[in-house]
């Protein structure tokens, strides 16, 4: 059980923006319980990797900041709104230290794009920020996803596994 | 200026989240003539959401409906059901509950002041900017909301729509050796808090003063947080209970949301910060009151814009009576009082941070919710905040309209509308005739 020292270890947090009770929104929640799925018979089992933290988020910017703060690779998953839509459709977009500014649109209106500003001008932005979207077609009250975006729920998952360690 | 005709003006960045919402303005020979206001969705959804679900559902179903303020849902949902079953809940629980309410504040004035309020004292479009060159303040914010997230995780299991808050008290009560690190945290906070309360009362702040009739909960002998009786400064006293009896929610022509209002008495009335403090000042603790005499408020605060400062007072006010109750905490004997459902109807206050906030529930005999009812705190105040917008824009009529947008979007902020439920863009339509 003695690994690597805990200063050494690479942080690792996935977080899952959205409200279930704002149908398409819920899409980052949905991600992260399927992760969770995952990794319970792992974490049963003999310990290999540093687990990997699950944080659900309402997107608000410093909430979003004290989750990555201090991570290696923070992946966030979360629902936008796109002009023209193509419900369902995936996004991703990579960020290290050095990319040069960037505003992703997200259902949480500027929520996130205000929570990379902020982090940048704390130096708290984490050495590497994956975004992964799903175009929503329906953020309105109400629960369950609209036929697209369930069926973008499982390679929005698989996408987000190929990027964790 | 008054050649303009109808004008849009679009300004983003009140708050976040989904929505639509604006604000209509209508000038007719240098009068303001109307003033309309739209930023705060009626949580209708979620009342129709809760019929049908058990009575141990709403705790967790309603803190959905606000991100920045669950816990403030939570409670008013608890206590409204255990009123409905017909149990009270033990001091400890009472203490618990209190406790996990002050990291609610903590955490949500501290978003308010740093990351939106502050920003439009200083001249800055935002946090973004704010941070830029006094990266040290915003991290004085950061830190008091790190401290408020540890709170909430502890007590609440989870800083996020806290998870360990059931109806009768909590899933599990934590250790007094548990609370101690927190103690340590929470009293370097005190620090930052008191630090706030000074940096705010330096701001200047327009000459502005409300006269609404304020609402707010009293509990005498401390301040009011997480339970008391309703009173209003025009000599209201009710009790949760009799909360319909006397607000009384009316539907306006051009709006999805209800307006409040008291009943029997004429005008708009306003909670929150301003009214908490006003009917409630002498029941401060003392490092609060001695702040908020420092900061120079006097007994009574109705100038909307100095909200800050009560905002930064009031966290004062929660650490030192989360500190309080960690030095007095003795573990409860059972983390839940049973609460066996039972035919009837519950009311449940508590004050969120924005203010009153009211929920009823009737249960059945087998503890199924028949019918739900949610009055927030943005919805009381928007009628208020509409008239206040009346007076304030009618002292303004000289500026442009990218001016005016942005000075009414600073005065809509004072009264910190629900972020979560309130509008994504603001939008000011003027129309000078």
């Amino acid at each position: 059980m003695t690994g690597a020292p805990a200063a050494a270890r690479r942080r690792v947090v996935v977080i899952g923006i959205g409200n279930e009770f704002r149908r398409d929104d819920g899409v980052g929640p949905e991600v992260l319980a399927r992760l969770q799925e995952r990794a319970d018979p792992v974490q049963a089992g003999p310990v290999q990797a540093d687990p990997v933290e699950l944080v659900s988020s309402d997107g608000e910017p410093a909430s979003l900041i004290e989750a990555w703060t201090g991570a290696a690779l923070a992946v966030v998953v979360d629902a936008v709104l796109a002009d023209p839509p193509v419900p369902g459709r995936l996004h991703r977009l990579a960020l290290d230290r050095l990319t040069t500014d960037v505003r992703p649109v997200s259902s949480h209106g500027l929520g996130l794009g205000e929570a990379i500003g902020l982090a940048r001008a704390l130096g708290r932005m984490p050495d590497r920020l994956i975004i992964h979207a799903v175009e929503a077609a329906d953020v309105g009250h109400g629960v369950g996803f609209t036929p697209a975006v369930a069926a973008a729920v499982a390679p929005l998952t698989a996408a987000v596994l190929r990027d964790l360690p | 200026m008054t050649h303009r005709g109808d004008r849009t003006l679009a300004a983003a960045g009140l708050a976040r989240v989904e929505g639509e919402g604006g604000m209509y303005v209508r000038v007719s020979d240098g009068q303001v003539e109307e003033v309309r206001l739209d930023i705060y969705e009626p949580p209708r959804f979620f009342e129709a959401f809760l019929a049908g679900r058990a009575y141990t559902e709403p705790p967790d179903i309603t803190a959905r409906i606000c991100g920045i303020c669950p816990v403030a849902y939570q409670t008013s949902a608890c206590w409204a059901i255990e009123a409905a079953c017909g149990v009270s809940l033990p001091g400890p629980l009472g203490d618990l509950r209190r406790l996990l309410y002050c990291g609610e504040w903590m955490s949500s004035h501290a978003l308010h002041i740093y990351m939106l309020h502050a920003p439009d004292f200083l001249g800055y479009p935002g946090a973004v900017e704010l941070a830029r060159d006094h990266r040290e303040i915003v991290e004085r914010g950061l830190a008091l909301r790190r401290v408020a997230n540890s709170l909430m995780e502890l007590v609440g299991g989870r800083s996020v729509h806290p998870v360990n808050v059931r109806v009768g008290g909590f899933y599990r009560a934590p250790s007094a050796a548990e609370l101690a690190p927190l103690a340590d945290q929470l009293r370097r906070a005190l620090d930052l808090a008191l630090d706030t309360v000074r940096w705010v009362a330096g701001f200047d702040f327009p000459d502005f003063s409300c006269d609404h009739e304020l609402l707010a909960l009293r509990e005498p002998g401390r301040y009011p947080i997480e339970r008391g009786t309703l009173i209003s400064s025009e000599g209201l006293e009710f009790t949760a209970a009799e909360f319909e009896q006397h607000v009384l929610e009316e539907q306006v022509p051009h709006s999805t949301a209800l307006h409040a209002r008291l009943a029997g008495h004429s005008g708009s009335y306003l909670t929150g910060p301003l009214a908490r403090y006003t009917l409630n000042s002498q029941w401060l603790p003392p490092a609060a009151a001695a702040a908020a005499h420092e900061a120079g408020l006097g007994p009574s605060c109705r100038n909307p814009f100095q909200s800050i400062i009560v905002r930064a007072v009031e966290i004062v006010c929660a650490i030192e009576e989360a500190l309080r109750l960690i030095e007095g905490y003795q573990p409860p004997a059972s983390p839940f009082a049973e609460a066996v459902p039972q035919a009837g109807t519950g009311h449940g206050v508590s004050e969120a941070p924005r203010g009153v906030l009211y929920h009823r529930y009737e249960l059945d005999s087998a503890g199924i919710v028949r019918s739900a009812r949610i009055v927030p705190p943005t919805s009381q105040n928007q009628a208020a905040i509409q008239e206040d917008l009346r007076g304030f824009v009618q002292d303004r009529l000289d500026y442009d309209d990218e001016r005016l947008t942005h000075e009414c979007e600073q005065a809509i902020r004072n009264y910190d509308p629900c972020i979560s439920c309130a509008t994504h863009f603001l939008t000011l339509r003027m129309d000078r005739e």
